[in-house]
């Protein structure tokens, strides 16, 4: 209540987006060599500090860890998956408990997807036409329609504070006339959200960019939603098992053409190479099942890489995941303890589980104050040194698209002429 | 470590038990319970989950069934399993088997005892048994010993167990004097028997004669030991052991059974129970308030008569029979949209933080953060049923609160 009431407030300081939505996005920093930047986000639950890394709790939980083991590790805001909510339990329940942050009892802000990234995860089970996605429920088999309106009608009952419109999602690898028909259809689709949106006071409806990995299609799609008055934009469509080089360029060429007082939302991107060269390219929000679904078989993410704690090499290695890490997981218990763990149960998941979510939320901590101290471009250089010690082994893509950004990393080839085979 | 008998009713004893651990400064009050851990961790807890309770057991119990697999890591590691495990600050009591796991029959012998690891069946000689006791460390540990009895186990068998565990807990206490690291670690001898009375009995004698810090009784969790037939065994049994030590009694923990148990004599249990509970989706919901308000128990009656009516119903969980009436079946579809804490007034963290209806949804979308709701709810009841109890005893009013506990029995 009282974190509400204050954000408000402040949000009266700053010139407020748009006239009505309950967000204000204010510009700390930018980085004078490339696009990043550190926003604060002042939402109805709080403000968020960008860029962020937003934890998933697909079904109004994280995972096994608690609403306040999630709050003490600094998250501000975490995500909602609507399809799920919206076949279990429902959102008439979730109206009924007051909204699904009464529901799990998180007093921060939440961001519910659409449910459309469902279709392509269950395509076999749906249609798309002008109307919304005709699917069968896998619970009972019924048919149901995920219209535009239905699905902002689930939306408005789960209260979160960003809610994502209902778009055509086609696979990022699927070319030709499908792709640009979904482009348009999420153009339309994003009227019809607008206009269904009951509670545009208390709920920021976020477009999403659509158009594949065509640079047309993209621009024409970044060039008509920006003509609408939403409080933010997440670049769609990607992360979906595309070549990495097409990946980033569909993210620079989005940044490149949104508004820069609204915030960027890159969706589904969690690994850390990723997160910190997005950005670099100028994205404020991101993301990701990775971290949390990967600690679950015991994979921990560390500076250097990941540790496969199941792996016989732990068994005893009596040293922290990661000396440095100042986790309660780290603070207290050896890779040791945690291989002996996961033989027996599912408290050492949960271990896992907090590390790698305080492993995300301190990365980006530290890209925002070196963004703020203005020594991103250096702590960029530190973080791939120490990701990729050995000389010529960083990913081609990563390398062309911080040099699209004037970030140059030591002893990285330009790929030309170079007889790494890792080019 | 000594044992102070503050009082004894009805043959439960009130005491407390002081000098606990190797540093000599915890203290355990009785009648009360063990921690029930699997290698050191509470199921489905973290450090940071398991301390949102205000008051845990004194002393942490972990069976070697989780703990032989890593005896050379545990040998390499040389802090003992406390320091292993996270647990600086805890009195540990090694027990042998997990009460909680099944343990196939058939495979003692008179040389070794088996434990069953996460990889499988791992047989242990006495002098193997005590070299694992020694790179664990604990401040408490029971001797090995053969409870492999059943209910129809012949005499010769059952008299076989008894003497197979007082020569173990010969040659463990043999070693024990001599194992430099085992300094200041309790050993407690167990008693066997399985239920011949003269085998019980004769069993306690010898093991009273041996130098112990305590006892242990065993082979008494089985289902099909009646609790009128435990009880038999357990006040003959108690009889014959000095009262100046405490008994514990592993794989027995329903409240009205402890109830009873208590009044046998048994100081400490385990707390099995409240993981069973969890592990079949339910919450501790019985009573065992000393004062209630009449107000809310006229409630809770009318509440346990629709449970009754429900559950000749459509009822198709498959463990329903397991299901006892100290706790409510959370999956039930009745909690859907019933957005009270589990229990009033309960101070466990999901009491305070959630309600019914979102303990049924993590259920039925088998979500891993139910378990851990569950199981700090459950902790908190069963943790605060013994400070009930033992209030109880001080006040006189050990009947008034078997009555509260016994009236739910259908």
């Amino acid at each position: 209540m009282a974190a509400s009431m204050e954000s408000k407030a402040e949000m009266g300081a700053v010139r407020a987006v748009s006239a009505a939505a309950p967000l204000a996005l204010r510009i700390l920093a930018e980085c004078p060599v490339s696009k990043a930047r550190a926003c604060d986000l002042i939402l109805p639950h709080g403000t968020v500090n960008t860029p962020v890394f937003m934890p998933v709790g697909t079904q109004g939980t994280m995972k096994g860890i608690t609403a306040d083991q999630l709050q003490d590790l600094g998250c501000k805001i975490c995500l909602g998956n609507t399809y799920h909510l919206g076949m279990r339990p429902g959102p008439e329940l979730i109206e009924k408990a007051n909204g699904l942050h009464k529901f799990m009892n998180w007093k921060r802000n939440l961001l519910t997807d659409s449910g459309g990234f469902q279709m392509v995860s269950l395509v076999q089970l749906s249609e798309v036409t002008e109307e919304g996605v005709q699917f069968q429920s896998p619970y009972d088999g019924k048919e149901i329609l995920l219209s535009p309106e239905k699905s902002i009608a689930i939306q408005n009952s789960l209260g979160s504070d960003i809610m994502m419109q209902l778009d055509d999602v086609v696979s990022s690898t699927i070319t030709g006339p499908r792709v640009e028909e979904a482009m348009k259809r999420s153009i339309r689709w994003l009227d019809r959200c607008i206009a269904a949106n009951k509670n545009p006071d208390r709920q920021n409806l976020f477009a999403i960019i659509q158009g594949g990995l065509n640079a047309k299609l993209r621009k024409a799609c970044l060039d008509e939603m920006t003509k609408r008055d939403v409080p933010g934009f997440a670049i769609g469509g990607l992360s979906g098992g595309e070549e990495k080089d097409d990946f980033w360029k569909m993210v620079t060429l989005s940044t490149d053409n949104l508004p820069r007082n609204k915030p960027r939302y890159l969706m589904g991107v969690g690994y850390a190479v990723e997160l910190v060269v997005c950005s670099a390219l100028g994205c404020d929000m991101f993301d990701c099942v990775f971290p949390t679904r990967t600690a679950r078989f015991g994979s921990a993410l560390v500076p250097w890489g990941s540790l496969q704690l199941k792996k016989k090499q732990f068994a005893k290695d009596f040293q922290p995941i990661d000396p440095d890490c100042q986790c309660p997981t780290c603070k207290r218990h050896s890779r040791a303890y945690l291989h002996a763990l996961f033989k027996t149960d599912t408290a050492a998941m949960h271990h896992v589980t907090v590390h790698n979510i305080s492993y995300q939320l301190t990365l980006m901590r530290s890209v925002r104050e070196s963004i703020i101290e203005g020594r991103f471009p250096e702590f960029v250089r530190t973080f791939m040194k120490r990701m990729f010690p050995v000389e010529g082994t960083y990913p081609s893509w990563a390398v062309d698209a911080l040099a699209s950004v004037n970030i140059t990393l030591d002893g990285a080839c330009s790929g030309q002429g170079c007889d790494s085979a890792l080019c | 470590m000594r044992l102070e008998l503050r009082r004894v009713l009805q043959g439960c004893r009130r005491g407390v038990l002081t000098g606990v651990g190797r540093s000599g400064d915890h203290s355990l009050e009785l009648p009360g319970c063990l921690l029930y851990t699997r290698c050191g961790t509470v199921p489905h807890l973290t450090h940071q989950t398991l301390h949102t309770l205000q008051h845990l057991p004194a002393v942490t119990l972990i069976p070697m069934d989780s703990l032989a697999e890593h005896q050379e890591v545990l040998e390499e590691f040389g802090g003992g399993m406390g320091k292993f495990a996270g647990l600086q600050n805890s009195v540990i009591f090694c027990s042998l088997h997990d009460s909680v796991a099944p343990h196939p029959t058939g495979y003692n012998t008179n040389k070794t005892v088996s434990v069953w690891g996460s990889g499988g069946r791992i047989e242990l000689s006495v002098a193997q048994y005590m070299a694992l006791q020694r790179a664990i460390r604990p401040d408490w540990y029971q001797s090995l010993a053969d409870g492999d009895t059943q209910q129809l186990s012949t005499h010769k068998r059952v008299r076989k167990s008894v003497d197979r565990t007082l020569s173990n807990l010969d040659q463990c206490l043999n070693l024990h004097i001599s194992t430099e690291g085992l300094r200041g670690s309790e050993v407690f001898g167990v008693v066997e028997g399985g239920v011949m009375l003269e085998e019980r009995v004769r069993s306690a004698q010898e093991t009273a004669k041996r130098p112990v810090g305590g006892f242990v009784l065993d082979g008494l969790h089985s289902r099909t030991v009646s609790q009128e037939l435990r009880s038999q065994l357990i006040a003959a049994v108690t009889k014959e052991l000095p009262e100046d030590k405490p008994r514990v009694l592993l794989g027995v923990g329903r409240p009205d059974e402890v109830l009873e148990c208590v009044e046998a004599g048994v100081d400490l249990f385990e707390t099995v129970f409240p993981f069973q509970v969890t592990e079949r989706g339910c919450a501790l919901c019985f009573s065992y308030d000393l004062d209630p308000d009449p107000e809310s128990s006229v409630l809770e009656s009318r509440e346990k008569e629709t449970k009754i009516q429900q559950k000749s119903g459509d009822d198709t969980l498959e463990n329903q029979e397991e299901i006892t009436q100290f706790e409510m079946n959370l999956k039930d579809k009745r909690y859907r949209d019933d957005f009270r804490p589990l229990v009033k007034g309960c101070q466990c963290y999901c009491c305070k933080n959630h309600q019914r209806a979102y303990l049924h949804h993590l259920l039925v979308t088998n979500e891993l953060l139910a378990g851990v709701l569950l199981m700090l709810h459950n902790l908190e009841q069963y943790c605060s049923f013994f400070q009930s109890l033992r209030e109880a005893l001080e006040g006189d009013k050990l009947n008034a609160l078997k009555k509260r506990i016994l009236q739910r029995r259908e």
